[in-house]
């Protein structure tokens, strides 16, 4: 009779072990980290880039889906920059993200708001139209101080 | 003995009139009363965003693009440079300029004082900007909100720090002053698109690879190369480096920052995409049309890393 209790505790311990490890990956890798989480910020916002372009009919599910990703990315990134992620991985990151940190992680912060708001609003394809492409004028504002050129 | 110390006089003499005679700094455009009059602010504002003005010339660490206060450094294999105020201030920036002064800086590089300008100010390209535009500008550019304040002088090592040495660098490398004249075999969009990006929008100056002497080597114009100021590398914009974009992503890319893979540009390119998110889809779009136009060259080879 006690083997649903230890089947369950097993899977509890398991649970664990799985989150466990998921934050070592975290806490020793947050280079790779970011980068995926920008990567899906590209991937995810393809499909938006060829709605506005016309080559795409419009999907809401896909819109939010790329906005998801940048509320992710705005919401996670904050501390996935430790001061000891400056090099040792195959980086972008300039070392202005640690000196300006403050404008930087109000940057993240606006990335997050941003696509927050743009999540509320953007029901239709007239209201995708009309917000989506300042959403997407903010990257270059960290792209511009905080990226290396290669 | 003699005849040896004359005939060394002769030449030195001799090399040195040269050498005044080449670098003495000419001005393209007469004054003209003509030139003085009119001037439409709301196409000078036109003007203004293709030619990328505030990208080096607004004040730097803040957000208004039409405070013209200069400042920014722009880091070169030969020094830094500071771009100057060219806001409405009367003393500290252009306010008592004519058009004519502003054809001479933007044409044949040379200030009202008769002083060569650096080529960090690309009038190697402006060369051929049409007269009605810079009057245009100039109306523009007055209605700007005067700043206080001159830029501090270049930082530049010899012999780049004496100015009538550019006087050589014109002679080898900017072309003649003379606005560019539309080809009436091709069609207006391209003529259009050709004096945005070789003219006001000045793109070969830094997607371009570049000579020792700091000229643009000319058979890979637009090919990309090693960026001036630092360690990254500027893309091919001819097809070279265009493979596989429409004008509707390059369209894009001018509008928003957004590449076809979705990645979003940086670094200096995010100030240009500022000034042409100002044109009209029109005039981006003539741009990418001219750019796929162009015959694919293939550039520097971008190192690994």
């Amino acid at each position: 009779m006690k083997t649903i209790p230890k089947i369950l505790a097993l899977g509890a311990i398991g649970f664990c072990l799985a989150l466990s490890a998921g934050s070592v990956v975290a806490q020793n890798d947050p280079i790779a980290q970011r980068k995926a989480l920008m990567k899906a910020i590209g991937d995810s916002g393809r499909a938006p880039a060829a709605m506005l372009k016309g080559e795409q009919p419009f999907d809401l599910a896909a819109v939010q889906s790329a906005l998801k990703a940048m509320q992710d990315a705005g919401k996670q990134s904050p501390a996935l920059f430790p001061e000891t992620s400056k090099t040792g991985g195959d980086t972008a990151a300039l070392p202005k993200i640690w000196e300006s940190n403050a404008d930087f992680k109000a940057k993240l912060a606006k990335l997050e708001s941003d696509a927050t708001s743009g999540l509320a609003k953007i029901t239709d394809e007239a209201s995708f139209k009309a917000s989506y492409p300042d959403i997407l004028r903010s990257c270059g504002d960290c792209h511009r101080d905080y990226r290396a050129r290669r | 003995m003699r005849k040896f110390v004359i005939a060394a006089l002769v030449v030195i003499v001799g090399g040195l009139a040269a050498f005044f005679a080449l670098t003495a700094p000419r001005r393209a455009v007469a004054e003209d009363p003509a030139l003085e009059q009119g001037g439409d602010v709301e196409r000078g504002r036109i003007v203004f965003h293709a030619g990328g003005c505030a990208s080096c010339h607004a004040t730097p660490r803040q957000d208004n693009r039409l405070l013209l206060g200069g400042g920014l450094e722009l880091k070169s294999p030969f020094g830094a440079f500071y771009a100057p105020n060219i806001s409405s201030h009367p003393v500290d920036g252009i306010g008592r300029w004519r058009t004519v002064d502003l054809a001479n800086a933007m044409l044949a590089g040379v200030a009202p004082d008769g002083a060569h300008y650096y080529p960090a100010f690309p009038y190697a390209s402006y060369a051929s900007a049409r007269l009605e535009d810079v009057r245009d500008l100039m109306a523009f550019l007055r209605t700007t909100p005067p700043v206080e304040g001159k830029a501090r002088d270049h930082d530049l090592g010899f012999p780049f720090n004496i100015r009538r040495t550019l006087g050589l660098w014109k002679v080898l490398f900017a072309p003649t002053p003379a606005p560019l004249r539309d080809d009436p075999a091709k069609p207006a969009a391209w003529n259009r698109g050709r004096y945005l990006v070789e003219t006001l929008g000045h793109c070969a100056e830094c997607h371009s690879p570049r000579n020792g002497l700091g000229g643009i080597v000319a058979g890979q114009r637009l090919a990309g190369g090693p960026e001036l100021e630092g360690q990254g590398w500027v893309p091919n914009i001819t097809p070279h480096g265009l493979k596989d974009w429409t004008r509707g992503d390059l369209e894009q890319l001018l509008d928003l920052g957004l590449t076809p893979e979705g990645d979003s540009v940086g670094g200096s390119m995010t100030s240009v995409v500022r000034n042409m998110a100002q044109l009209s889809k029109d005039d981006r779009l003539a741009i990418a049309d001219y750019l796929l136009s162009l015959p694919p060259r293939e550039g520097p080879p971008k190192p690994k890393r």
